[in-house]
């Protein structure tokens, strides 16, 4: 069975057309990147298709989500808070236990962020808070990753490992991107959005970046 | 003209037309004999007057920092339900009655004991502080939410998602309230209870300048210093030594708070009747037309003619103070005066003003019009100073008065106003419990009321005082949305 089915999706948003006939399938253990202008709709087809499926899948937002005056091992502790109980969440805010510090190190070292864990997540620069909300992403350890733009500022040397560790964490993955060699890197299949529609469909290796561009002119 | 010059011009009309029908009279013999004695204290300020000097200033601090503990548990609790309308309501009837008012009604039940102190402050200050926070959660970043875990239970989502972000300002805002509560813990000493206020008064009345003017001095070292002294870490530790410090013996009869509630505050007309017939009803009546025709008219009359020039004293003598503070105008030995200046008549609360200059001048409204406008002013004038740091200047701008006129003045003027109106309430509230110092606003009537045990009479004078209150407070919205004049939660 397919894990997404989308069949003519419309999305209006303030009276503006912001998804038209949308028609995308996504069967599990795909790795899939919507590419696209900004404005081409991309956040809004991830919210759809993350909310379609809230319980089983984690969502890295493109503002991220964390909470700026927590320190990173509260920020990746976050992403289980449905695991536990509300009186172990408490006494994790208070007081850190140690078998959960040992978990998101182990976590953090893969994300070189380990020297941060007790810092307060505003402290730290674009880059480590995004790899603070991958780190969520992948603790929270559900089978599909919803994510929108999820290495924007990290490097690219670095961003690849991201993304490898990212699909190494979950089965299905989609991804928003805007870089057109990570998508390349990372996918085995590429969704083209141009002005609310899906405009291309294609498995990455029949792909090269040339076969993009056109999604990125007028 | 812009509007909102065209609302400050009209306040200021409205003003002068009440100083047509205010009393201003100076009353004492030898005003300005009396005024150099009170100077020649401030010079030879006398801290060892009494051993005792030393518990009241702990007293004072006990009952705030117990008083805004208790507010600061009950408010947080109700700003979680503040979308409820009837905790809207609630807290802002609690708020809209001054916090002497509360201490008189429990005086009457618990005595004067620490339970009536603490509550006197805890109370208003709860209504207060559960519409600061309601504010702050709700202006909290939402975006964690997105990003929680589908499942998680609401009280691990609020705690991890919501309220890190809010608890910075609650901080904040907590270390502003304890300072306001030390205010309101001195002043509840003129009812009586064991803090500042009540040695000041008696300080005052034995012409003890010295005296009154160390014990001053301690609680403005008190406040100055609150920064450094009031750590989070060490509250529990307070909190212990201030429930030990204060004093003890409560000695509640049940009884008495059934026969209180009961009996004493129904209308004298219902509590006598035997039945409700038309007679009573006649009764009631009159009752409430004696009432309202003796007491009530006059009572708010005075009120609203004495907020209203010192509303418009306190813009005039905010815009003035605020140069005295800004590196625009002054020097950094210029500025350190100012900023003295301006804590002495901050720190001091109204109402021990408006103590000193009825003191020196005798009954009128005149020493309500001043301590009002100089404690209002020097509110004010120090958020604008602060305020003018953050203006960008050209290099080539003017000096002196042209600066203030060209530059300064119509760049503050909004954020100004916005404050002004902000404090237009408090400043009601404060007129209103003036009255216990004879002046005849509300307050006289009610004290008087509670002098002569009419608590039913008493009751219906503090909720006219809390409604006057609430519509002042919401033409004061209406005005600062009109004009479209925004000031932040935890200031003013």
């Amino acid at each position: 069975m397919s894990l997404f089915d989308l069949r003519g999706l419309c999305v209006r948003y303030n009276g503006r057309e912001v998804l038209r006939d949308i028609t995308l399938r996504v069967e599990p253990g795909e790795r899939i990147a919507l590419v696209g202008k900004s404005g081409a709709g991309k956040s809004t087809l991830l919210n759809v298709l993350y909310q379609q499926q809230r319980a089983e899948s984690t969502l890295i937002p493109q503002d991220l989500g964390l909470v700026k005056s927590l320190s990173v091992f509260h920020n990746i502790y976050m992403g289980r808070l449905n695991r536990h109980a509300t009186w172990y969440n408490l006494l994790n805010l208070v007081r850190p236990v140690g078998r959960e510090v040992d978990k998101v190190s182990s976590l953090l070292s893969k994300l070189k962020l380990e020297d941060k864990i007790f810092e307060p997540v505003g402290e730290l620069s674009g880059g480590q808070q995004q790899r603070t909300a991958i780190g969520r992403a992948i603790h929270q350890g559900n089978r599909t990753l919803v994510g929108d733009e999820p290495v924007s500022s990290v490097d690219e040397h670095q961003a690849r490992v991201v993304l490898d560790t990212l699909n190494e964490a979950h089965e299905t993955v989609l991804l928003a991107m805007h870089d057109v060699q990570l998508a390349l890197y990372t996918t085995d299949r590429i969704v083209g959005l141009q002005d609310g529609r899906i405009v291309m469909d294609q498995p990455t290796s029949s792909l090269d970046s040339n076969d993009l561009k056109p999604l990125y002119q007028n | 003209m812009s509007p909102a010059v065209k609302t400050g011009l009209a306040f200021v009309g409205i003003a002068l037309v009440c100083l047509l029908f205010a009393d201003l009279e100076i009353t004492t013999g030898h005003p300005w004999r009396e005024m150099g004695r009170l100077a020649r204290g401030l010079v030879t300020p006398d801290f060892f007057a009494t051993e005792r000097l030393y518990e009241v200033i702990l007293h004072t601090v006990a009952f705030a920092i117990v008083g805004v503990a208790l507010a600061n548990i009950l408010g947080f609790l109700l700003a979680l339900v503040f979308h409820y309308r009837i905790v809207r309501v609630g807290c802002a009837f609690a708020r809209a009655i001054h916090e002497l008012f509360w201490a008189l009604m429990f005086l009457q039940v618990f005595g004067l004991t620490a339970v009536t102190g603490v509550l006197a402050i805890a109370i208003p200050y709860a209504g207060i502080i559960a519409k600061v926070y309601s504010e702050i959660l709700e202006e909290s970043d939402p975006s964690p939410l997105q990003a929680v875990p589908a499942g998680s239970g609401s009280i691990s989502i609020f705690l991890f998602a919501r309220l890190p972000d809010a608890w910075a300002h609650f901080k904040t805002y907590t270390l502003y309230r304890v300072e306001c509560g030390l205010r309101s813990s001195a002043v509840l000493g003129f009812v009586g209870l064991p803090t500042l206020g009540f040695h000041l008064e008696s300080a005052f009345s034995q012409g003890h300048y010295s005296e009154a003017w160390g014990i001053l001095i301690l609680f403005y070292l008190v406040i100055a210093t609150i920064r450094w002294w009031l750590r989070p870490k060490w509250v529990p530790f307070y909190l212990l030594g201030a429930v030990y410090v204060l004093p003890g013996g409560v000695d509640v009869s049940l009884e008495n708070v059934v026969r209180l509630l009961s009996h004493d505050i129904v209308p004298h007309p219902l509590r006598m009747a035997d039945s409700l017939d038309a007679g009573t009803a006649g009764e009631l009546a009159n009752w409430t037309w004696q009432l309202l025709a003796h007491q009530v008219a006059p009572g708010v009359v005075n009120t609203v003619l004495l907020t209203m020039i010192a509303l418009v004293g306190s813009g005039a003598l905010a815009l003035m103070f605020f140069p005295l503070i800004s590196s625009r105008f002054f020097g950094p030995t210029g500025r350190y005066s100012g900023h003295l200046f301006l804590v002495v008549v901050r720190s001091t609360p109204e109402y021990i003003l408006a103590y000193i200059f009825l003191q020196l001048w005798g009954p009128s409204m005149l020493p309500a019009i001043v301590a009002l406008s100089l404690h209002n002013g020097g509110i004010i004038g120090h958020l604008i100073g602060r305020y003018t740091e953050n203006l960008s200047q050209r290099p080539d701008s003017p000096t002196g008065v042209n600066l203030y006129a060209y530059e300064i003045l119509p760049r503050v003027y909004p954020q100004f106003l916005a404050f002004l109106f902000y404090r237009w309430e408090v400043i009601l509230r404060e007129t209103a419990i003036l009255g216990i110092l004879g002046i005849h606003t509300l307050g006289f009537y009610v004290d008087s009321a509670f002098a002569d045990i009419r608590f039913d009479r008493a009751i219906f004078l503090i909720i006219v005082t809390a409604l006057l209150n609430l519509v002042v407070d919401a033409l004061s919205r209406a005005i600062r949305a009109r004009l479209r004049l925004k000031t932040r939660f935890d200031e003013g």
